[in-house]
């Protein structure tokens, strides 16, 4: 492309510095309009759009029956499959992970064996010419992950104090800025990853300096590969995007290959809607563009993330209840100076939750501030109302860490676009931590000894400070294992299944952090303030491990603004960060944890033994940072406070709430509830607040809520001015309810 | 004083769904007594942050034990008396509004206080709203009026908002619903409309009792010729406290009556609405 053409791309924008390095967060500062008025502007769905999106939901339906529709044997990568449609003639934004929709790409590169489980699963025939490849002639992440455990970690894998490790699969929670592909087209980008790697030309080969330059050559291949898979959908993508269907289609490119080529467990989309609308407005001003248009772009453009597929196992879908693939899209939000970052496209993104309808993906992520307009938060609490679709994490907490171009992978896990990136893993599970203290490392469901061998709790009655100690010990060996896991994992990921487009699409040398996490956190502050304020009896079994638990008298809970339990929560937090923190990480990445657990709480609590707060064994855990079901009895406000008060510096990967209501319990008019939600979320965020997933519920959650209270912790309803927690109600009572609230909706 | 109190840092255990019996047991007579008259201490029944549907915003309720009512509808029969309540210093309970007071009012909310009938202890009460306001947090005292005596005109003028709970408008369905007559009721409904003070109106739709157009129809007049009704919230009879009553052992004559249907409840808010009220 010559440089007229790209000025021709460029036209009307407001030039700057990022015309002369690589710089989206300098282009859309310098060039977007913020946005204050309300969504009555907005456009309903075209024809076309429902045309589209019907088709699509007659193959949903054929594919929810047979668990997949139909999966690719070839191993999958930037270019290995042909252009795929939906409805080639009508599509506005195009592109698919394969040649046909929501048939499933293989990537064994990541590991054989989660490829050969799903075939099994799904009654496939693998290709024996991709097996031999892959066991003979190219090692996957997954053995060489496997060539480098250490036995503490298998031991502790088998036993479930660490489990979720990406050590099978593609570790996902990278996101390439692919703003930049719009912004600069390829040409302009080979040309800067050639800069970074001549640059390294001069350094001594190190093995740190062979490693980026390889990275490098396969970065410039991997954005060459993309060129060419455009070029196979008839576009031409080594210059800038001219129009705003264009900045769209060159954007979903760069995402669409990196969904080709990684199967991670979070693959996220970053912060494209602000950017998107300059190109917007633009065209809008030129007359080239109608609003009916821009939507029905934006409408295709997300019609194509909902139907983002990857091939795992059933057992992997039952632990994150579904089929999620993360293609979250961060909106909203404040910038460094002071103006909002919302825009028009904010609206239309939004809105293509009405347009076609309630879906999980993409996991739209509002960035809180009580600061963004009125008409937006107003806009966003209704949208959350109407189809419990939204998440909202603190603008604040975040901005000031990270940047005001940051976006979430996966939930909550912040990253500023194209210059930085993590190292996902998994969760400690804190609570049975807790329990291998009291047993000196033997774990108190196998008996076998796991963690080292240290003294066990002697006498009938747990002391506090007895166990605290103990407790703070076991965590020191827990962390060590755990970033020695970690490390392997990630070395031999780097090795095998590096992620080159999304790190094409990354400064050189990129901030690097290594999340961590932790489960069962209120079963942890609880079990101590059951100690500490009641008396808890030990009960053994014959070989001496303690196995149950008596509580005497009652104890403050977690999740009731109550310092003396709360505190707890927080130190146990921080304490294990510390401990995490004297462990060195693979390529020096800087330490983060999340309280977090999306819905794996179930299984982290079916793997955990009888605790001292009165959990039974085999319950399932609170999600995330969430106050143990039913304890937290103050209300709403209550319960957000104590969450609010684990440490965001102790936390920096995120810590995650979940709060459950029907629209009754947000007032008595539509208005109100809007109005109420607002004031619940400004008042979250506005103190330190950091994540909370908004469930307005209807019928189908609550009876969703009967079969599995653990996921509604916090369900309150109210009917008729009365308040009751739904899940601590009787079957009949729920029943009772369901019947009652949803009389004549259903 | 000789009872033994819960410290400060005790929390206020309990959720307004649980049933509570005896808590406050410990008192004696006397001190029960002493404790009424000064406001010094109240028996909170209990405390949910975070409410919107008792008052404007998302508000602190404070639920008090005892009532001198005895509806038949009631579905927390649990706070009439009031010793089934927490005894909390008035200290405490004002530690409790000051750690929300900032959210309160970020949120259009405030403080309400409701039972109970929370003019059984109307020092308490009263003592309680001036330290709320004196924080900045807007109060308002969900009554059934009948002890509206024991509030001065001064003391009326420190209540933001009065959530009014008028049960029926015929003498004898009243007496029959609620054990008590209307004369109190209605005299303090004139005098807060004479005060010009803020109300907004409850009316339970009580099948077989209140939900009659004849006696909607009697309470929407006389509820918009006050003047100072700037809503009604018109709330549908439940079956929610049943289990309340079968475990106190007490006689629910309510038990096998069945909710009012949405028509039914559509139409009352409609007589609100002709009568020229805001109803929801």
């Amino acid at each position: 492309m010559s440089v007229l053409e790209v000025k021709d791309a460029w036209r009307g924008f407001k030039p700057g510095l990022w015309q002369r390095d690589i710089n989206v967060r300098w282009f859309l500062q310098s060039n977007y309009t913020p946005y204050e008025g309300d969504d009555a502007f907005l456009a309903p769905a075209t024809d076309r759009t429902k045309r589209i999106w019907k088709k699509l939901e007659d193959l949903f339906v054929e594919e929810r029956k047979k668990g997949v529709l139909d999966i690719s044997q070839i191993p999958s990568s930037i270019t290995a499959h042909a252009p795929g449609y939906i409805d080639k003639d009508n599509e506005v934004i195009v592109g698919l992970q394969t040649e046909a929709p929501l048939k499933r790409a293989i990537m064994p590169n990541g590991g054989l064996r989660m490829v050969l489980s799903s075939f099994k699963a799904y009654g496939y025939e693998p290709n024996p010419a991709v097996v031999e490849t892959f066991t003979k002639y190219r090692k996957t992440h997954n053995e060489g992950v496997f060539d480098a455990y250490t036995s503490d970690i298998r031991a502790c894998r088998s036993s479930h104090i660490l489990t979720g490790l990406p050590d099978a699969y593609g570790r996902g929670r990278i996101i390439g800025d692919y703003r930049r592909v719009a912004l600069y087209g390829i040409n302009r980008l080979v040309k800067e990853k050639e800069k970074e790697k001549a640059a390294l030309d001069s350094a001594h080969s190190t093995e740190d300096v062979i490693r980026d330059r390889e990275e490098l050559s396969e970065q410039i291949r991997a954005l060459n590969e993309l060129l060419a898979m455009a070029k196979s959908y008839g576009s031409d993508i080594s210059g800038p995007a001219k129009t705003a269907r264009e900045a769209v289609q060159w954007l979903y490119f760069a995402y669409l290959a990196a969904v080709k080529e990684q199967n991670g467990a979070a693959m996220s989309l970053g912060r494209v809607s602000t950017f998107l609308d300059i190109y917007f407005e633009r065209d809008l001003k030129e007359g080239t563009l109608t609003e009916s248009q821009a939507q029905e772009i934006i409408d295709d453009f997300v019609i194509k993330l909902r139907i983002v597929r990857f091939l795992r196992t059933p057992e992997y879908d039952d632990l994150f209840a579904g089929d999620p693939t993360w293609v979250t899209e961060s909106i909203g939000g404040m910038g460094d100076d002071g103006r909002s970052l919302v825009t028009k496209t904010s609206f239309r993104f939004l809105h293509t939750l009405r347009n076609l309808g309630p879906a999980p993906e993409p996991n739209l992520t509002i960035w809180y501030s009580p600061r963004l307009p009125d008409n937006f938060r107003k806009f966003a609490s209704k949208v959350a109302i109407e189809t419990s679709a939204l998440q909202f994490e603190s603008d604040n907490l975040m901005r000031s860490a990270w940047g005001d171009d940051g976006a979430i992978a996966c939930c909550v896990s912040p990253m500023l676009m194209g210059k930085q990136m993590q190292f996902f893993g998994a969760r400690a599970n804190l609570a049975k931590c807790l329990l291998y203290a009291i047993n000196g490392g033997r774990d108190e469901n196998s008996g076998k000894q796991v963690g080292p061998k240290v003294e066990p709790v002697k006498g009938d009655y747990l002391d506090f400070d007895d166990l605290a100690g103990k407790f703070e010990r076991m965590m020191e060996w827990l962390a060590g294992v755990y970033v020695n896991a970690m490390n392997v994992i990630h070395y031999m990921h780097d090795k095998y299944s590096y992620e080159r487009i999304e790190m094409a699409l990354h400064d050189y040398a990129p901030v690097r952090t290594m999340a961590f996490g932790i489960a069962g956190l209120s079963v942890v502050a609880d079990s101590l303030s059951a100690v500490r304020h009641a008396k808890v009896k030990v009960i053994r079994d014959d070989t001496g491990l303690i196995v149950d638990y008596q509580t005497e008298g009652d104890f403050p809970k977690f999740g009731n603004n109550d310092n003396r339990v709360d505190q707890l929560a927080s130190a146990a937090v921080s304490m294990f960060m510390g401990k995490l923190r004297k462990h060195p990480t693979y390529r020096n990445a800087l330490h983060t944890q999340s309280v977090l657990t999306i819905t794996s709480n179930v299984v982290y609590g079916k793997n955990t033994g009888h605790t001292p707060d009165g959990r039974r064994k085999g319950e399932p855990f609170a999600p995330g940072a969430n106050p143990m079901h039913g304890r937290d009895s103050h209300g709403i406000l209550a319960s957000a406070a104590s969450v609010s008060k684990i440490p965001y510096r102790d936390a920096q990967d995120g810590i995650s709430l979940t709060t459950s209501m029907v629209p009754e319990g947000l007032g008595r008019s539509n208005s109100e509830q809007v109005d109420n939600l607002v004031g619940v979320l400004d008042s979250f965020f506005g103190s330190s607040g950091y994540h909370m997933n908004v469930n307005v519920l209807n019928r189908d959650m609550l009876l969703d809520a009967m079969e599995h209270p653990e996921k509604y912790p916090s369900l309150t309803i109210r009917v008729s001015g009365y308040a009751v927690n739904f899940v601590r109600l009787t079957r009949d009572q729920q029943m009772d309810v369901i019947n009652r609230t949803f009389h004549g909706a259903a | 004083m000789a009872i033994e109190l819960p410290t400060s840092d005790v929390p206020l255990i309990g959720s307004p769904y649980d049933l509570r019996v005896g808590l406050g047991e410990k008192a004696g007579t006397t001190d029960i007594k002493s404790a009424v008259e000064s406001g010094d201490w109240g028996f909170i029944h209990s405390f949910q942050a975070g409410s919107a549907v008792d008052g404007p915003g998302m508000r602190l309720v404070a639920w008090l034990s005892g009532c001198q009512f005895q509806c038949l509808f009631c579905h927390n029969p649990d706070t009439w008396k009031l010793t089934n309540g927490i005894p909390v210093t008035l200290a405490r309970a004002i530690e409790v509004v000051g750690q929300y007071r900032h959210d309160l009012k970020v949120m259009k909310g405030g403080l309400t206080v409701s039972g109970g009938e929370p003019l059984m202890q109307h020092r308490f009460v009263l003592r309680l709203f001036e330290a709320a306001r004196q924080q900045g947090v807007h109060t308002a005292l969900d009554t059934n009026g009948y002890l509206g005596d024991r509030l001065t005109d001064t003391d009326l003028l420190q209540i933001d908002l009065v959530l009014l709970g008028l049960k029926a408008m015929s003498p004898d369905v009243h007496k029959r619903l609620t054990g008590k007559d209307t004369v109190p009721v209605h005299a303090f409904a004139r005098r807060l409309a004479a005060l010009r003070r803020p109300v907004r109106i409850r009316f339970v739709v009580v099948p077989g009792f209140t939900d009659d157009l004849d006696e909607v129809g009697r309470m929407a007049d006389f509820a918009a010729e006050l003047g100072n009704v700037e809503r009604v919230d018109v709330l549908p009879f439940h079956q929610l406290g049943r289990f309340k009553w079968e475990q106190l052992g007490m006689d629910y004559q309510l038990k096998d009556a069945t909710p009012p249907t949405s028509e039914v409840v559509a139409r009352v808010v409609e007589r609100f609405k002709t009568a020229g009220l805001d109803a929801v």
